[in-house]
């Protein structure tokens, strides 16, 4: 939809019908037969339609544009005003229904905060914002086109609201029925195009003017940037992008950004908090997205020593250094007598278990704490829980529940430990550190007696792999982008992850395909900052939207993306099974190695080829354990040099 | 509801007396391990892993591995006789009892802390 334009320029629509139409010559609606829709051209015109220039010199405006269009296009308003955001890049793949954008940014805004990067489905490119996001703490903001567009961006997007990351979803959309172009434009447009993703976006606008669209795009910056963070969209029309700015064009103005503050808890809720904690014999903390920013791996680890409280790290970010004595694993919850869950994904399941093997194929749920245990939640997703899908996961009944972010929380939560800490109490303390050291110790041991069984195993075991790829990387100042499909969780176990940006988390809503593109998001906000990134590809992730290799390569995202390749969905292949023998029945292989349809293999995918294809340098099929230190070695000169690398490793199951 | 955890089933039978040699053939168990799908959740060696524990070299004697097969109700999905008969689970067992011991996790410079 477009204003009216009261400026001097001629309106687009109306110069456009009329040139379709005849040159200038009426349309005479009456005499139009009753099957047409529109009135045929009395004859060919002998001319072209009159040009801008002619018009103003025929018009006699002195005013005379320097374009066809009649001055300055609505879209160089709208970069005028994504700039004052300072987004650095737009990952986005090109599309004519945000075509005057498009142009808008590479020429008038000179292709600079925001850069273009190339990406080959609308899914990466939200992927890409989606990793960038978790190094950076800014937004980027992705161009979609129309339905169809939007329609592949969506579980990207589904991921990114899960995960709590704001991403700019900026979709193109022709609304004037009456004089978009008719065809394929008019498949890609929509009445309410934002529809296809309102249930998870924090917010979305269609403005219709281009002072909307200035409100529109800092508001949608400013509710994206509040925590929880999330992803907004914001629908463009065409013609609002194309046609110019007009004569209220030197009304125009840009609101100010200003960074809101985060929601922090309630004060009472905070102290009965702090009483709980002071008073336990075995307080535990859980964290899942606590840590926004390393500041908040710092404030956790006050409260943790405060408290001496072990720490569970659910890993959707970086909460709590391993290495920490108090680090646990998540059995830990079995013990404690007050939980401390902080961003919790799903309460329910941090304290209670769902065994996928019930009598009538239905699974069976038992708790995992004691039934005295109190339970403190303190959560800012409650501030947007919405009805449709279900990220809210199963309601869990908690003592101390509070609506606020977490990490803002921390620093109000720590004074009121210390206010209700007694000398006696930090006497007991004392000795629980000293147990809790000893048993840290004998963790690690046993997880490293876990690593050495199969160490020489062919396919490689996933140990193994990580072992070699840490044994590499652990001198550099080195990030885990991410690590796709499953490889037991071996970097959490056994690399030391001490800095926020050592691991990113998942993908929020367990969307697959995320992991190659936010890997090369985060690479590419890793390059900016001078890390080594690096990301345990698996290839069932890789193979939904492959491309995004080629955006790193074009873009000189430098990424070591060493593959977890064990020839399957193989999360899915153990489903099939379960399911075979719960019926007891033989499950089917065909021709593979494991279940019909859950296998990739016959013939198996030569990522390395793939890879190279696309500009990488890549090394494979790697079996031999004996032969991946060196390849790594070899591939992270590479890196260093500027250009991304693969390794294709086979690797066992899990 | 029968109830056989993997703890309870070790303790019991390690009570009865430690794991004897098995009767089995380690490498049709090799096969069978692959066929019937016990490497999906435990790893081609059975070396566990986030889907499934250890069974390289395991404690269990082979009768409570067999029991603990075909009666499980706990995380693993229960293999009646129909799908792994006793002799098939006597192959496995031996297959698993043949897998190298792991080194000393210390005398790999990789698992160095
Ligand atoms: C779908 C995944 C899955 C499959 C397939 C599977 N297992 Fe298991 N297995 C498990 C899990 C999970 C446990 C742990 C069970 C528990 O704690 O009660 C387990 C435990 C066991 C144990 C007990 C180990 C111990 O030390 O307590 C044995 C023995 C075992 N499995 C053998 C097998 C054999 C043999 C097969 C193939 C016929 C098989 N499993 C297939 C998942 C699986
Ligand atoms: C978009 C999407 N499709 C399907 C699934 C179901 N699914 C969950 S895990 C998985 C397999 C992923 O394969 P891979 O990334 O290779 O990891 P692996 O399980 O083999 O380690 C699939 C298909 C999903 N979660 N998301
Ligand atoms: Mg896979």
């Amino acid at each position: 939809m477009s204003e009216p334009s009261k400026g001097s320029g001629p309106d687009r629509r109306r110069f456009l019908k009329g040139a379709a139409v005849a040159g200038a010559a009426p349309v005479l609606a009456a005499s139009v037969p009753s099957q047409a829709q529109v009135a045929a051209p009395r004859h060919t015109p002998s001319a072209l339609p009159p040009s801008i220039r002619t018009i103003a010199a025929e018009t006699g405006d002195v005013h005379m544009p320097d374009n066809r269009i009649g001055g300055k296009p609505g879209s160089d308003f709208m970069v005028d005003v994504i700039k004052t955001l300072d987004i650095r890049y737009t990952p986005s793949n090109c599309a004519s229904s945000f075509r005057a954008l498009h142009e808008s940014l590479i020429n008038y805004g000179e292709n600079k905060a925001p850069e273009f990067l190339s990406c080959m489905h609308e899914e990466s490119g939200v992927g890409m914002a989606h990793g960038y996001f978790k190094i950076t703490g800014k937004p980027l903001m992705t161009m979609v086109h129309g339905t169809v567009g939007l329609q592949h961006a969506t579980m990207g997007i589904y991921n990114a609201f899960c995960d709590r990351v704001p991403v700019i979803i900026i979709g193109g959309n022709d609304m004037d029925a009456a004089s978009r172009p008719p065809g394929v434009p008019t498949f890609h447009a929509a009445q309410d195009i934002n529809a296809i993703v309102r249930d998870y976006t924090k917010w979305d606008d269609t403005p219709t003017s281009l002072q909307a669209f200035a409100q529109s795009m800092v508001r949608g910056y400013k509710i994206a940037m509040t925590p929880p963070y999330g992803p907004v969209a914001i629908s463009l029309d065409a013609g609002l992008q194309q046609e110019p700015i007009g004569g209220h064009g030197s009304g125009l103005y840009i609101p100010k950004f200003n960074m809101p503050s985060a929601p922090s808890g309630e004060m009472g809720a905070v102290k009965e908090a702090a009483r709980l904690l002071v008073n336990a014999e075995n307080p535990v903390i859980v964290a899942d997205r606590s840590a926004r920013t390393a500041e908040g791996v710092g404030l956790l680890v006050q409260l943790a020593e405060l408290l001496q409280a072990s720490v569970i790290d659910q890993g959707n970010r970086m909460n709590f250094p391993n290495t920490h004595y108090l680090s646990r694993p998540a059995g830990a919850v079995a013990s404690a007598d007050v939980i401390l869950g902080l961003e919790l994904s799903d309460f329910w399941g941090t304290v209670n278990a769902y065994t996928d093997n019930g009598e009538h194929g239905i699974g069976v749920n038992s708790a995992k704490i004691k039934p005295t245990t109190k339970l403190i939640s303190i959560s800012a997703v409650e501030l947007i829980t919405k009805s449709n899908y279900q990220d809210f996961q199963r309601f869990q009944t908690v003592d101390v529940s509070m609506p606020a972010d977490a990490q803002a929380t921390l620093p109000a939560l720590i004074e009121a430990v210390k206010s209700a800490m007694t000398s006696e109490r930090r006497a007991q303390n004392d000795q629980r550190a000293e147990k809790a050291k000893k048993a840290f110790g004998d963790i690690r041991g046993r997880e490293a007696a876990a690593a050495a069984v199969a160490w020489d195993a062919s396919p490689i075991s996933t140990a193994r792999l990580c072992m070699e790829l840490y044994g590499q990387i652990k001198n550099e100042d080195w990030s885990l982008v991410a690590s796709e499909g499953n490889v037991s969780n071996w970097p959490n176990r056994l690399w030391k992850m001490e800095k926020h940006h050592h691991w990113l988390g998942r993908s929020g809503g367990y969307g697959v395909g995320y992991g190659a593109p936010a890997s090369v998001g985060a690479a590419l906000a890793n390059r900016d900052l001078g890390r080594f990134s690096v990301s345990i590809q698996s290839d069932g992730d890789l193979m939904f939207a492959p491309g995004v290799l080629w955006t790193a390569a074009k873009h000189k995202i430098p990424l070591l993306a060493v593959m977890h390749n064990n020839r399957a969905w193989h999360q899915e292949t153990m489903h099939v099974q379960r399911m075979a023998s719960f019926r007891n029945r033989d499950s089917n292989y065909g021709t593979d190695a494991g279940p019909v349809g859950t296998m990739i293999q016959n013939p198996d995918i030569e990522y390395h080829k793939l890879a190279e294809s696309m500009g990488w340098w890549a090394k494979g099929p790697i079996k031999d354990p004996a032969l991946l230190g060196p390849a790594i070695k070899e591939a992270m000169a590479v890196v260093k040099s500027g250009q991304p690398a693969l390794l294709n490793v086979w690797t066992q199951p899990r | 509801m029968k109830k056989i955890t993997s703890i309870a089933a070790s303790v019991a039978f390690l009570l009865l007396g430690a794991s004897a040699a098995s009767a089995g053939d380690a490498q049709k168990g090799s096969q069978t391990f692959r066929e019937k799908g016990c490497w999906q959740c435990h790893g081609f060696e059975g070396q566990g892993g986030s889907a499934g524990p250890r069974l390289a070299n395991t404690q269990l004697p082979e009768d409570g591995l067999i029991a603990f097969v075909h009666g499980t109700n706990g995380p693993m999905p229960p293999f009646s006789e129909k799908l792994v008969s006793d002799a098939q689970l006597s192959d496995i067992y031996a297959y698993l009892q043949s897998r190298p011991k792991p080194a000393d996790a210390k005398t790999i410079p990789l698992l160095q802390p």
